[in-house]
């Protein structure tokens, strides 16, 4: 790791900087490969219970790096092979992941931010879904997650016009959590992290599970698998520690376990 | 119960047997003496009175991630067919009382072939299944030719066995090889309620349903059918029957004595 992403961990936080500035942090093999292996090390350590994926530079990324695309490249292997086992880990993770959206987000730069979990803006940033002007599709998840954050008549809209988003359409749209200024930038997203980073952190893991399943599962099914993530979350410490808060009058001291 | 094992845990939870692997520092990779320590322990549990349903699990990150490749490494035929160490899974299939395996990890090689000797297998939803044997230019010895296909069908066991590609606890679920996959944290739990339904039901219907299912899958339908029969005729002779049909008609529970 090192070469075109940082990773670092603080304050039950994980940082995963995009890094390749001189190429607006599109993705290539190596960005790829560095981002998974950090995912999943965030997501084996204890400590870290938030986090955050953000791009060092003017850009959070352009998308794919076309310097890789020639004749005859195999798109779907691409796809297959790159893209889809950062998007299957950020959806199996079951820790908060928070994209600090610094600048553009363009093409599977957007669609990265769009399978996290939550979205802050830097007031400048700007959204493309870039896609359609190369004669391709939204890919990496795209228009799995689009539909069910705006809408589909929305989704079609944005992925069919490639037009550039500002933040403050994104806010009204329903893709940001929150457009934050140029000044409070660093403090905003430090402090957005660290209040995730101190919730009950298996409450949220089973809430994120619940939500996708909501998209996917009858409801009989989805009771069912609910009584099972109830039953863990009622195992859990931080569950005990929040009924003994309350009882105390306290404000609960989360563990994350 | 023996306490002489060095790779198992074994203890009692009522009338339930639980045998837990226990190298999680490998991963539970199956190795000779864990082999025949969990196949004693099983029929140490079978020969037990007072023990209706057995749960096997695994100690750590998984269930079991495959066999101790090191002890078998170097070995030729000849070596390997004085050894005869397969044979020693032969006497699972002896095992009389059901068997609830909860897995959970990892679930490749050798031990898949031990998941698929289980009567009814529990999942976890994050487990990952596999024959990797391909890949180091062997196969499955130990059953998982025989028991996956008769399981799944010759098709969906070609695809896994062929390429020894991994799948997950969903695909093991749309395949019929779990019953249930549902979240790691509450795997055994969710065996174990299982194993204390089993446990209520009277003993001898199980056994015979038991070997009656098994007959089903290893005999032509007409000669299962006589064995089913007679198995069926058997329990007539068990008290068990007469409570059960007593308490039937006099609409109250039955008092089960598994004899």
């Amino acid at each position: 790791m090192g070469e075109a992403i940082q990773y670092e961990c603080s304050n039950n936080i994980a940082w995963i900087r995009l890094n390749r500035t001189d190429k607006l942090n599109s993705f290539n093999e190596i960005m790829h490969k560095e981002m998974l292996l950090a995912l999943k090390d965030a997501e084996r350590n204890q400590e870290v219970r938030c986090i955050v994926i953000t791009g060092n530079g003017r850009a959070f990324s352009a998308g794919e790096d076309l310097e890789g695309v020639t004749d005859d490249l195999d798109h779907g292997e691409v796809i297959r092979s790159r893209y889809t086992p950062v998007i299957l880990q950020i959806s199996r993770s079951k820790k908060p992941i928070v994209s600090a959206v610094n600048g553009v987000a363009a093409g599977s730069g957007l669609s990265l931010a769009l399978a996290c979990d939550f979205r802050l803006l830097h007031e400048k940033a700007k959204l493309v879904q870039a896609f359609i002007h190369v004669g391709l599709i939204p890919d990496s998840g795209n228009l799995f997650y689009l539909p069910k954050l705006i809408g589909h008549a929305k989704a079609m809209e944005l992925a069919v016009f490639g037009e550039k988003i500002s933040s403050q359409q994104a806010m009204e749209l329903g893709l940001a959590t929150k457009v934050i200024t140029e000044d409070a930038w660093d403090n905003e997203v430090q402090s957005f992290a660290l209040t995730l980073a101190c919730l009950p952190t298996k409450a949220f893991g089973l809430i994120k599970e619940q939500l996708s399943r909501s998209w996917e599962m009858p409801l009989d099914e989805f009771l069912e698998a609910e009584s099972y993530s109830q039953r863990i979350a009622g195992l859990s410490y931080d569950h005990k520690e929040g009924v003994i808060a309350f009882k105390e009058k306290r404000k609960p001291d989360f563990q994350g376990n | 119960m023996s306490s002489s094992f060095s790779t198992i845990l074994t203890e009692t939870s009522e009338d339930i047997g639980m045998i837990s692997l226990n190298r999680p520092e490998v991963l539970n990779t199956l190795n000779i003496r864990m082999v025949e320590e969990i196949v004693q322990a099983l029929e140490q549990f079978d020969q037990d009175p007072f023990i209706k349903v057995i749960v096997l699990k695994g100690q750590g990150r998984a269930f079991a991630a495959g066999a101790d490749i090191d002890e078998m490494m170097n070995k030729n035929s000849i070596e390997l067919e004085l050894l005869n160490q397969f044979t020693v899974w032969d006497r699972i299939t002896w095992i009389k009382k059901p068997i609830i395996g909860a897995v959970h990890g990892y679930v490749l090689g050798g031990g898949f072939e031990l998941a698929l000797c289980c009567d009814i297998l529990l999942s976890s939803d994050d487990a990952e299944f596999g024959f990797p044997e391909v890949s180091l230019g062997i196969m499955p010895g130990a059953g998982g030719t025989q028991r996956l296909t008769k399981l799944i069908g010759r098709s969906n066991a070609m695809k896994l066995l062929l390429s020894g590609e991994r799948f997950s606890a969903k695909t093991a679920k749309e395949l019929g090889i779990v019953s249930a996959a549902v979240p790691n944290e509450i795997v055994v739990e969710e065996a174990m309620k299982l194993a204390r339904l089993l446990a209520q039901k009277p003993s001898l219907s199980l056994r015979m349903i038991k070997e009656s299912v098994h007959k089903a899958v290893d005999l032509p339908l007409f000669e299962g059918m006589q064995a089913e029969r007679k198995n069926f005729y058997l329990l007539f002779s068990s008290e068990d029957q007469k409570e059960g049909m007593r308490a039937f008609k006099e609409k109250r529970a039955p008092d089960f004595k598994g004899k």
